[in-house]
């Protein structure tokens, strides 16, 4: 795709290319399971996309009603559940089944957003850092030195603490911790591209800069900003709920996957199913998130194996 | 050689010097911290004294230049929600705990993880193997406070066997926090030592060793072990940084008296002092860590050469 001599960089040097693989019978079953992300897609199906876009119909009460006759109740397979909250409540007497499917909306627009940002503005600055040459490049790789110099979440901490927790800070937040690795790896794909024949073909023809960047240079990075922005979502997952977690994301009452799990620790010793089921909410879902990621990198571009 | 540590070691300080500017000047931008030092209706008298004070009637740049003057030399200033105690005190009596859970992490975590990553490597794709992967996928997918809490509602609150939280029962009450910590590092460290020690069981020296009949446990152990050890170790060392910051977390889900669950506090109580000492602190570790295992793996890797 970007140069005829590529080849897919093999994971393992043992691995198998040949007509015999070499695989225990346990490794060719999930071989083949492997083959296409079934599992990982039903469970990401059920668990982020279907609750996030229908979350009002299939939610069975509003995700912050207050109820106090019913607070802290186990969940319906327990004693003294009821099956009218199928996962039991907590101590506003919140249903926690229907905060988690609330919550899956609010993890997929926080990742979807944050990620569009941050992605749309790394790409852009890889492209124009590979492109631009000399002082700009510079300028922006130096940025993108200490960017990643610095660890993530003291950054994120640091800024919601400055600008007061909420939606709006934690996409900005996140998305300023995404776009380095975003602008790092376009630029690579494209530096690469430059060198080609058909950019200088274009040059001759007279197409302005912006003109190659978009129509030359970007279609041949667009696998590569995809597969990152796939594989970012379980990482932005995490983010957002750790910095909801630690008390700096999103703000009570709303039903946020980390907040929940931050309510749910107190009770701990008293009441398992607050903390118990939106952590497992949000592991199911990264877990599935990376496998499709894994998945979509092997298909459109093997050489970020290494990333 | 020397011009390319001497180039990092500019990097580095640079990196530190715009970092800590960039955190003094975001605990400026929010507004007069005289503002959340004194009540409202405090008379004006009152204000310009603190102002005073605390040095607040500098420009900004002065500022600036006397609070990197006064932390090189170990004096963070004063904290301003724990009335007015100096901050190099309150970070002196918690980084112990910090670095004691960091270490604790650190050893578990390569404690687990080379012995699995070497014996995964040796039974490739049985369903052994397809466990460690699936332990190390979790490991990734999984933020580290669900570990921690998980954990802990496992051993301390079902089986009972460990404290919840603080750390007053000695050496039962770091285990949990310990191992939550080092869980994430332990999937990336095993991942690392099985791709290493299969790229070495390929060699020629592995195969000749088997040829003249060598016990299997020391071609594996002796041969391969300490060949395929490299790679893991130079990651061992960058997750030193890792460990620091992962510690804010864990810290906070275990209760735990470090560095970590201080900065959460003074970010609830708005104590900008406090949180920009700790951010620097914990940034020029990182950057510092960094730089070390940059010039460790230079010496190494000689192919490696900016």
């Amino acid at each position: 795709m970007t140069t005829p001599t590529a080849t897919p960089v093999a994971a393992e040097p043992t691995a198998d290319a040949g007509a015999f693989p070499r695989r225990g019978k346990f490794g060719q079953v999930v071989f083949h399971v492997r083959q296409y992300p079934i599992i990982p897609l039903i469970i990401l199906l059920v668990m982020l996309i279907i609750p996030a876009l229908f979350a009002n119909l299939i939610a069975p009460h509003d995700p912050v009603d207050v109820n106090l006759r019913d607070r802290l109740m186990p969940p319906a397979w327990m004693e003294g559940g009821s099956w009218q909250y199928v996962l039991g409540t907590d101590r506003q007497g919140f249903d926690i089944l229907s905060r988690i499917i609330h919550g899956a909306r609010i993890s997929l627009s926080i990742s979807l957003l944050a990620i569009a940002l941050g992605g749309g503005v790394g790409t852009v600055l890889g492209l124009l850092a590979a492109y631009g040459g000399g002082w700009v490049d510079n300028l922006i790789m130096r940025i993108v030195d200490i960017k990643l110099a610095f660890p993530s979440i003291l950054l994120a901490l640091v800024l919601v603490a400055v600008s007061g927790p909420g939606f709006q800070t934690v996409v900005l937040v996140i998305a300023l911790l995404l776009w380095a690795r975003f602008a790092r790896m376009v630029r690579g794909e494209a530096l690469a591209i430059k060198q080609q024949d058909f950019i200088a073909r274009a040059q001759v023809a007279g197409a302005s800069p912006v003109r190659i960047m978009m129509r030359h240079i970007f279609p041949n990075v667009v696998n590569t900003v995809v597969v990152l922005a796939t594989l970012e979502v379980g990482h932005v997952i995490i983010l957002e709920s750790t910095l909801s977690f630690l008390g700096a994301g999103l703000v009570k009452p709303t039903p946020a996957w980390g907040l929940m799990v931050a309510d749910g620790r107190a009770l701990i010793v008293t009441a398992w199913w607050l903390f118990f089921f939106p952590t497992m909410a949000i592991v199911l879902t990264v877990l599935s998130m990376n496998l499709l990621g894994d998945w979509l990198r092997d298909r459109l571009d093997p050489k970020l194996r290494n990333v | 050689m020397q011009r390319f540590i001497f180039l990092r070691v500019i990097q580095s300080i640079v990196a530190i010097l715009v970092i800590s500017a960039v955190v003094f000047a975001l605990a400026r931008v929010t507004g007069d911290p005289v503002a959340i030092l004194l009540p409202e209706d405090a008379p004006d008298t009152v204000v310009e004294q603190v102002r005073e004070k605390w040095g607040l009637d500098q420009p900004i740049y002065i500022q600036y230049a006397r609070y990197i003057g006064n932390f090189v030399t170990g004096d963070f200033g004063e904290a301003w929600a724990y009335g007015g105690v100096p901050i190099t005190e309150l970070i002196a009596s918690r980084l112990p705990n910090t670095v004691m859970l960091a270490a604790f992490a650190w050893i578990v975590s390569a404690a687990i993880a080379l012995p699995i990553g070497v014996m995964v490597a040796v039974k490739k794709d049985s369903a052994f193997d397809w466990a460690g992967k699936v332990v190390a996928l979790i490991g990734q997918s999984a933020p580290s406070f669900a570990i921690g809490l998980i954990l802990m509602w496992v051993f301390a609150v079902i089986l009972g066997w460990l404290p919840t939280s603080g750390n007053d029962d000695g050496f039962k009450s770091i285990i949990l926090p310990g191992v939550a910590l080092g869980y994430y590092n332990v999937a990336a460290v095993m991942r690392l030592t099985r791709s290493s020690m299969l790229e070495v069981l390929d060699t020629e020296y592995v195969k000749l060793a088997r040829i003249k009949g060598m016990p299997e446990w020391k071609v594996i152990w002796k041969h391969c072990f300490r060949n395929a050890l490299i790679v893991p170790f130079t990651y061992m060392g960058l997750i030193g940084a890792v460990l620091l910051t992962g510690s804010v977390v864990i810290e906070t889900v275990f209760v735990w008296p470090g560095l970590g669950d201080l900065a959460i506090d003074a970010i609830r109580n708005r104590d900008f002092p406090v949180i920009q000492s700790i951010v620097i602190l914990f940034a020029a570790c990182y950057i510092f860590i960094n730089l070390l295992v940059d010039v460790m793996y230079a010496y190494l890797n000689p192919r490696i050469r900016y």
